[in-house]
């Protein structure tokens, strides 16, 4: 396999979080909610996924693992758990009117928080009698590939070569920009985004939208923190291990300027910039660090020129970070 | 026909602040019941013994006090350089990587001239270069904000990483020894460029400086006409423009202000305690100052309070971890589900709930 091939396949594994993420971010932030807490609810979906795995492996030991529910338990404990943020979310920011950033952040801090604290004491707590967390059965699982990828050579490596939640969080992407644009349930969603005061005077159920695309999208940025720990890390988890890739999401909605299908070349991009230390001949460990830079870079600047620009269609949603009261003024 | 809803919400006239302060403080007594069934759940301790613990490792001995008093002091501190930006509805996410730009800048002066300035200029060099790095580190966000209106929360959010990764290139390349990947304990043997510890107690300055800080802040706030500037632009911009305040030049000028207090926390930290510089020098304390500065309603002087209560959960919660051989990240569940049901209390000082005499309905 060539190098090249190589590197596209590396990339396309770091980009694919970060897809997961932003795409629920957008769904987020379309409905007027600045959901900082995504990097903990991607923390929180990987962490269910794991717990949910953990617990069914070793109930029944590695042997007698059905591989339907080996997927199926993972993937549901995650979106179930990526659900529960949501909605605390959603009560605090929706129905209680709380101011979004703190919240947000608050999420974070309780989301990597639950993430570290179950990634540590898991095993504590559930008395089994394993040295470590590590689910590499259920982790081969996920990374199942389509069975026609080794027959099509290149063209199989770089395209088929994924395990299926890969493909998933590109339809996903796709589907949300479909919808956003195209369909009344986006025109309406955008509406709520950029002036809820209108959207409700159009008879649009302002709350039933912010709650339903900012759940919607927790989920689909918890199903990214699965993503990485079954596929990128092997099942095996580690503290903190997921890192700043929360935030490197948020960075990549203004990237691609709210819009879903933009965000897969812009994850696909990001992910090359993650890995591309590993290719510069004769790098330095500290000139790394400085290369790790450059997708917050490019996003101020993205941000700037937007900004500058003043173009409707790549501005951010107009009402981003307000709470809505129907009676104020 | 159209079903009358069970309840309406109306927004309340000003509440009388022990009303709101009854409120708040029930909230957190229900976040503690509630932090104290997942306890239970989570580990099947006794929740009122896991209290006692907690309280034991956050004021225990005089040394956890002591030790508490500084982390207190320095989440208090960034979130003082908070305020004034929150003040003028200017959402500064970017306290984290300021405090590294002021840390990074004290870093570097006393590694370039620790042995070669008399302690006392050096002191100045240090100082006058965090709060400049920590200014510039917060305007230039505001200088585009001011021009173009640029999204603030997220340009401040992005220049953390930056920040960040900065500090990681210097790091390793001026890492001791070579290639350890770390600057370790600057100046040890000569102390050059450590703020001394005053009868025997070693963060006893830091304290002193962000009392002070935290008195400055206020009378800025309150009593001088930047305040007034910073409260009205924050309450309508447009209100701000007729009665002919330049709003651009305000939010450069609080921006700068922000970022320079940033400086100062980093400063001490580098100079105060920790004598050298990593990515986690301001370990996340940015992004808690956030919350501990919206907690206290801007106010400096309840900052006190709100910045104590979160370094004890986080200190406590701590002790409960070591004690019970749990993951620390424990004490970050504690603090959000704290912080959850206090921004979640604010509703109920804003709004009133009526229920409307169900069950009749109205013709559409």
């Amino acid at each position: 396999m060539s190098s090249i091939v190589m590197f596209i396949q590396r990339m396309v594994i770091q980009g694919i979080p970060l897809l997961y993420g932003s795409t629920g971010e957008i769904l987020t932030e379309k409905s007027g909610h600045l959901n900082l807490g995504i990097p903990g609810i991607m923390y929180v979906g990987a962490i269910g996924g794991v717990i949910g795995a953990f617990l069914y492996e070793t109930r029944v030991g590695a042997a007698n693992i059905v591989p339907a529910l080996a997927i199926l338990i993972p993937l549901v404990c995650s979106m179930l758990c990526s659900l529960l943020m949501g909605l605390i979310y959603c009560f605090l920011t929706v129905t209680l009117r709380a101011n979004q950033n703190v919240t947000g952040l608050a999420l974070t801090t309780f989301g990597v928080g639950i993430g570290n604290f179950f990634g540590g004491s898991l095993i504590k707590l559930s008395n089994a009698d394993v040295p470590s967390i590590n689910l590499t059965a259920t982790s081969n699982y996920f990374k199942t590939k389509l069975p026609f990828a080794g027959n099509l050579g290149v063209i199989g490596d770089i395209f088929f070569s994924y395990s299926f939640l890969a493909y998933v969080a590109i339809i996903i992407a796709l589907v949300s920009a479909y919808v956003l644009k195209k369909t009344r349930v986006g025109l309406h969603l955008r509406a709520v985004g950029e002036n809820p005061a209108t959207a409700d005077a159009a008879g649009i159920n302002v709350t039933k939208y912010k709650y339903i695309s900012t759940c919607i999208g927790s989920v689909v940025a918890g199903l990214g923190g699965l993503y990485y720990i079954m596929d990128y890390a092997f099942g095996v988890w580690s503290n903190n291990g997921f890192g700043d890739r929360g935030w490197l999401s948020v960075a990549l909605v203004i990237f691609s300027t709210w819009k879903p299908d933009v965000a897969i070349l812009g994850s696909m991009l990001f992910g090359a910039l993650l890995i591309l230390q590993n290719y510069i001949p004769n790098l330095s460990m500290s000139a790394q660090e400085l290369i790790k830079m450059t997708p917050y870079l490019v996003t101020i600047i993205v941000l700037v020129i937007i900004s500058a620009k003043k173009k409707r269609e790549n501005a951010p949603p107009a009402s981003l970070g307000l709470a809505y009261f129907r009676e104020e003024r | 026909m159209h079903k009358e809803p069970l309840f309406h919400l109306v927004k309340r006239p000003a509440i009388k602040w022990y009303e709101a302060w009854f409120i708040r403080i029930m909230s957190v007594v229900f976040a503690l019941i509630v932090a104290g069934i997942i306890t239970l759940a989570l580990t099947g301790l006794n929740p009122i013994k896991v209290y006692l613990t907690m309280i034991d490792g956050a004021i225990g001995t005089v040394r956890r006090s002591w030790a508490l008093a500084q982390k207190t002091a320095m989440l208090l501190c960034i979130a003082l350089a908070l305020t004034p930006a929150f003040r003028m509805r200017f959402w500064n996410t970017g306290a984290e990587g300021q405090v590294l730009a002021g840390g990074m800048a004290t870093a570097t002066v006393m590694l370039l001239f620790g042995n070669k300035l008399p302690n006392g200029l050096l002191f100045v060099f240090m100082f006058v270069a965090a709060v400049l790095a920590g200014a510039v580190w917060g305007v230039i966000p505001a200088i585009f904000k001011a021009k173009w209106g640029t999204n603030e929360t997220l340009f401040t959010l992005m220049m953390n990483y930056i920040a960040i990764q900065i500090i990681g290139y210097f790091v390793l390349e001026w890492s001791v020894p070579k290639g350890s990947g770390q600057i370790g304990v600057i100046n040890q043997n000569t102390q050059a460029g450590w703020i001394p510890a005053i009868a025997g107690k070693a963060y006893l300055v830091n304290i002193i400086v962000v009392i002070v800080l935290t008195i400055l802040v206020y009378v800025y706030l309150t009593y001088t006409k930047h305040g007034y500037e910073i409260t009205v632009v924050g309450e309508s911009e447009r209100t701000a423009r007729y009665i002919g305040i330049d709003v651009k030049k305000v939010i450069i000028r609080t921006m700068l202000l922000s970022g320079a207090i940033c400086g100062i926390a980093g400063f001490l930290l580098v100079a105060g305690s920790d004598h050298t510089i990593t990515k986690d020098t301001a370990g996340g304390n940015g992004f808690t100052a956030i919350m501990v500065c919206w907690l206290a309603k801007f106010n400096p002087i309840w900052m006190v309070l709100t910045a104590l209560l979160i370094c004890f959960l986080q200190k406590g919660a701590g002790e409960i971890a070591t004690m019970y051989q749990l993951n620390l990240s424990f004490s970050d569940i504690i603090t959000g589900i704290i912080i959850f049901f206090i921004v979640g209390c604010e509703f109920f000082i804003n709004y009133r709930i009526i229920f409307n005499r169900h069950g009749k309905e109205v013709k559409a």
